[in-house]
This record gives C-alpha cells, sequence and structure tokens, in this order.
C-alpha cells in the first residue's frame, strides 16, 4: 500500500483538523495514523493516509488541500510517503 | 514508521534551505540520425529528439507535485555534434544550422538547456571537429538555449595545445558575436580536461558515445541544506565537522537518486547516474562560498579556502556514493563565482582573486567557473588560463573546466548582469604578463607518466 503524508502548519485556530478530517473523509481517504503538536504558538500536524480508495487523482487532491489550507490560514502539504522513507531510512 | 520530526526536517530543507533537484537531463543518442544530406540529418535529429522527450517536462512536474521538491531544470543532452554532422556539414553555417534546429526543438519540448553541440579534440582534431569550433560563436549567437562544450586534454591524451590555442580565439570571438547581452554567449560555453559522459549540468553536458541510447541522470543540489546543518555544530573539530557534511550529503543524494528512478520508470528510460555536486545558484541562502565562511573562514579566498573546499567535496562525495546505486558526472563542489552571492561578495571585498580560484579548482569538482574577465583580455591569455587548468585536471586526474567570459567593452571595477540562474559577477583582473611565445608553440603537450597504468 502506497501512503501518503499529509502536513498542516501555521497559526493556531478552531477546527483546522475537523475541516482537514472531513476534507479526507469526503473523498475517501483514511487517515492510518495522525500526531500533532503546538510549536511556539504554531499548529503542527501530521498524518499518514492511505488514498487508494480516493477516485480522484493526486494532483487534483494536492490542489484542493492547497485551497483548503488558504481557506482556513495554514499551508497543507500533501506528498508522497517515499521521500521521508528515503531520506531517513537506509 | 517517519515521524513528525522526521517528516518536518524534510519538509524545513525544501521550504527554508533551498534544497531541490537542480535537473533532470535526459541524454540522447543521435548516432542513429547520421545522414550525408544536411536537411534529411537535420529532420532526423528533430524527429529523435521531440519523440524521445516531449514527456519530459510533464514527467518533471508529475514528481515534483508528487513529493513536494522543486525540479529545477528539465534538459536534454546529445551527443557530441562533431561526430554526429560530420559527413553532412561542409561549412561553419552548415554546423550552426544543426544549433538551430536544437533550440527549435529545445522550445518545442520546453527545456531551458540543450548541451551537446561540442566536440572531444583532447588529442587532435579532425576537420568536422575544427569546423564545429570555428561555428561556435556564430551557433551561441544565432541560438537562445543550446550550450557548446569543448574537451581538450584527459589524463590519458595529455593536452591538445593546438585547441587550446583555438578555443582562445573562439571564446573571445563569441563574446564579441554576442556583445549586445553582455558577451552571454559564453555563458555557454566551456572547455574541459577529463571530461565526463554522463554529466548532467550545463554548460558542459553532453551524451557520451559509450552511453546507451537514452539514459536520465539528475544533479542534486543543496548547499543552504549543507550550511544550516553547519550551523548547528559551530566550534566543533574536524571530526564532527565531517560526519555532520556526509549526513546531510547522505539524505540530500536520496533524495536525488529517488526522483531519477521515478522519472526513469515514468519516461520508460534507463537510470544512468546521479550527480552529488553542491551546485550554488544566486539565491540568498543557496551558496557554496557560505559554507566555507560556516566552516570558519571570514570570507571564501581567505588563508585555508583551499583546505576547507578539499574537506567539503570529500565529505559531499563520502556521504553520497552510499546514497545512490550509480553517481557520476561531476560529483563534488562547484565554485562557480556569478551564480553564488558569496562568492561575489568575496570577489567584491577583494578576499577572492583568479590565483585563488585556479588553487581551489585542484580541490572542487569543476574548475574556472562563470568568471567575468575584462573584455580586451588577449586570446592567448584565456588560451593561458585553460592550459594551466588543464594542468591541473591531466595531472590529478579529475575534471577540471574554464567558463570565463571576457566581456566586451567592461573593465575591473565594473559588474555584469546574466540573469536568471547564470546571476551577476563583478569583473576580475587578470594578470597581465603575456604567454603569447608559450601558446603559439603549437602540438600537444604528452599524458603525464603516472596514466601508464596498462
Amino acid at each position: 500500500m502506497k501512503k501518503t503524508i499529509i502536513t498542516v502548519v501555521g497559526k493556531d485556530t478552531v477546527g483546522i483538523i475537523a475541516k482537514v478530517c472531513t476534507y479526507l473523509a469526503q473523498n475517501s481517504i483514511n487517515i492510518l495514523d495522525i500526531s500533532q503538536t503546538i510549536v511556539q504558538g504554531y499548529f503542527n500536524m501530521m498524518m499518514i493516509v492511505d488514498m487508494n480508495r480516493t477516485e480522484k487523482h493526486f494532483g487534483e487532491i494536492v490542489d484542493e488541500l492547497n485551497s483548503l489550507g488558504e481557506e482556513i490560514g495554514v499551508i497543507i502539504k500533501c506528498q508522497k510517503e517515499e521521500i521521508f522513507d528515503k531520506m531517513h531510512r537506509i | 514508521m517517519i515521524n513528525i520530526f522526521e517528516v518536518a526536517e524534510t519538509n524545513q530543507m525544501i521550504e527554508k534551505e533551498n534544497l531541490d533537484v537542480r535537473t533532470i537531463t535526459l541524454g540522447i543518442s543521435l548516432l542513429d540520425c547520421v545522414d550525408s544530406d544536411l536537411e534529411k540529418l537535420k529532420k532526423n535529429i528533430y524527429g529523435k529528439i521531440y519523440e524521445a522527450s516531449k514527456d519530459l517536462v510533464k514527467a518533471g512536474e508529475k514528481i515534483s507535485r508528487d513529493f513536494g521538491i522543486p525540479i529545477v531544470n528539465k534538459r536534454i543532452s546529445v551527443t557530441p555534434i562533431a561526430l554526429v554532422g560530420g559527413v553532412a556539414c561542409k561549412s561553419k553555417e552548415d554546423f550552426a544550422s544543426i544549433a538551430e534546429t536544437l533550440d527549435e526543438v529545445a522550445h518545442k519540448v520546453g527545456v531551458n538547456f540543450i548541451g551537446g553541440y561540442s566536440a572531444l579534440v583532447s588529442k587532435g582534431m579532425t576537420s568536422a571537429d575544427r569546423l564545429l569550433i570555428e561555428s561556435i560563436p556564430l551557433a551561441l549567437s544565432s541560438t537562445e538555449r543550446v550550450c557548446s562544450s569543448v574537451n581538450l586534454g584527459s589524463t590519458k591524451t595529455g593536452i591538445n595545445m593546438d585547441a587550446v590555442k583555438l578555443m582562445g580565439e573562439i571564446i573571445l570571438q563569441t563574446a564579441e558575436y554576442t556583445k549586445k547581452d553582455d558577451s552571454l554567449g559564453c555563458a555557454k560555453l566551456v572547455v574541459f580536461c577529463n571530461a565526463p559522459d554522463d554529466n548532467p549540468f550545463m554548460a558542459g553536458a553532453f551524451h557520451g558515445v559509450t552511453e546507451n541510447d537514452k539514459v536520465i541522470n539528475v544533479g542534486v543540489s543543496g548547499p543552504g541544506v549543507v550550511k544550516t546543518a553547519l550551523s548547528k555544530v559551530r566550534g566543533e573539530n574536524f571530526e564532527v565537522l565531517c560526519e555532520t557534511i556526509k549526513k546531510t550529503a547522505f539524505k540530500v543524494t536520496r533524495v536525488g537518486q529517488l526522483v531519477a528512478q521515478e522519472a526513469s520508470k515514468m519516461l520508460g528510460v534507463p537510470f544512468g547516474i546521479v550527480d552529488l555536486s553542491l551546485a550554488p545558484t544566486p539565491a540568498i541562502g543557496d551558496s557554496v562560498a557560505d559554507i566555507l565562511c560556516e566552516i570558519g573562514l571570514e570570507y571564501a579566498g581567505a588563508p585555508g579556502t583551499t583546505a576547507a573546499l578539499a574537506l567539503l567535496n570529500d565529505q559531499v562525495k563520502k556521504g553520497g556514493v552510499m546514497a545512490s546505486s550509480y553517481v557520476g558526472g561531476l560529483s563534488g563542489a562547484f565554485i562557480p563565482v556569478s551564480e553564488d552571492q558569496g562568492m561575489i561578495d568575496a570577489v567584491t571585498a577583494g578576499a577572492l582573486t583568479l590565483e585563488k580560484l585556479e588553487a581551489m579548482t585542484c580541490v572542487c569538482s569543476v574548475g574556472l567557473d562563470m568568471i567575468a574577465v575584462p573584455g580586451d583580455t588577449k586570446a592567448s591569455t584565456i588560451s593561458g588560463m585553460i592550459a594551466d587548468e588543464m594542468a591541473i585536471g591531466m595531472v590529478n586526474q579529475k575534471t577540471t573546466a574554464v567558463r570565463v567570459i571576457p566581456v566586451i567593452g567592461k573593465g575591473v571595477g565594473e559588474t555584469v548582469e546574466f540573469g536568471g540562474l547564470l546571476g551577476y559577477a563583478p569583473i576580475m583582473p587578470v594578470n597581465r604578463f603575456s604567454c603569447e611565445a608559450f601558446v603559439n608553440r603549437g602540438g600537444r603537450i604528452p599524458a603525464p607518466i603516472h596514466s601508464f597504468k596498462n
């Protein structure tokens, strides 16, 4: 199974996780793992998700998450897992 | 499983420290395009390059989006044109018309440079080689995206001094032909000793005759990442310093390896090599000179610079080699002047001279690169500079190169602006004593004794 990493960074506010998760649920994207911290007042979240069941193209999801981020006022990035795996695991 | 800190580290490298894949270069052999009819030859060349590379830019963009990593350039390298056009071209103009075909197809498929307007003359020149070299000023002034390179020597063959003399004249002529653009043509022209067949970086990229029909080579970059990593170990000893560079180079190269594999899969073209060079850009924080400063120098060029660069170059290779299944190209630290803000600052401050740069080329991956010199520099002086650099490469069994820009109409103290990735440069003074009698001797310098390893 190919996994995808979604990161959300920005100023903390009410409902960030709710909005992102709603979007993911609507697009049949399954969340496998989620971790979140606040660093110096900034919201930092990482999700590992499975996109196998969504009907949309990867690029479309990236664009839509980008605009969702703009709406909430945070930066949402969506990247395939391999780049992190390659860099941090031998 | 990947944790949040690792993800944050990678994204910090990409967003704040300018980690990027500098180039995906598709090498294409043009040997099967050869024809004695020039028009047919050009049609074959256009057709083959277009067919092979029409999806290159799209593939690059898709990979960039999938992994969230910028891929700055998509480029093409081809078989040295002197080999391909030899039968069909009877004049300089014939050769230059092939350059126009290359330029046309580069525009069509959307790559920003196409390399391989080249001749390999390390021992001798065929008449086709000579014609191609003589056509370079015309070719570079009538095209936008074509890059040219000439290999003038190697450890195995020695240095072709006739070609060195000729190239001094050709570089000056190219400067003259493109003087309305501040002699920009010379920024797309490089001469080599020990040129590699699989270099993905311009201006010296060409597709060697020992290569596959098509091949994907990738160049990674990340001087900013190394600098940031080093800023965390300030004051520590050399062991810690070297370990830090090595680990960082490993991480950067892994990204290159991933991108190379993906591009190879997507385009159905075999993966060639990853070139693990630290290539700077004019952007702030993307400088090799800044790494040297972080190692402990006030400016690049201060005493200790050559040692610091030697250490940096070696650790980058050591870290990168394990990260990629095939390493090649130039692999090391680049020290172009105009493309590196820290180098420019060092020249402006008076810390960095041409002579120090020459010493640095003994231990870095390439040579005298993107150096602007006064427009009234004599051709024989440029040939002398080339000969010095070729000698360093030949004796040390490494690749060396010269890319100098005699800026017509400008002198020391003035600045020249090339724009984009090529940056800007203060014009540097050149030693004013003559080497004319040396350059005019003719013939070649024999290979050094340690080349006889058979």
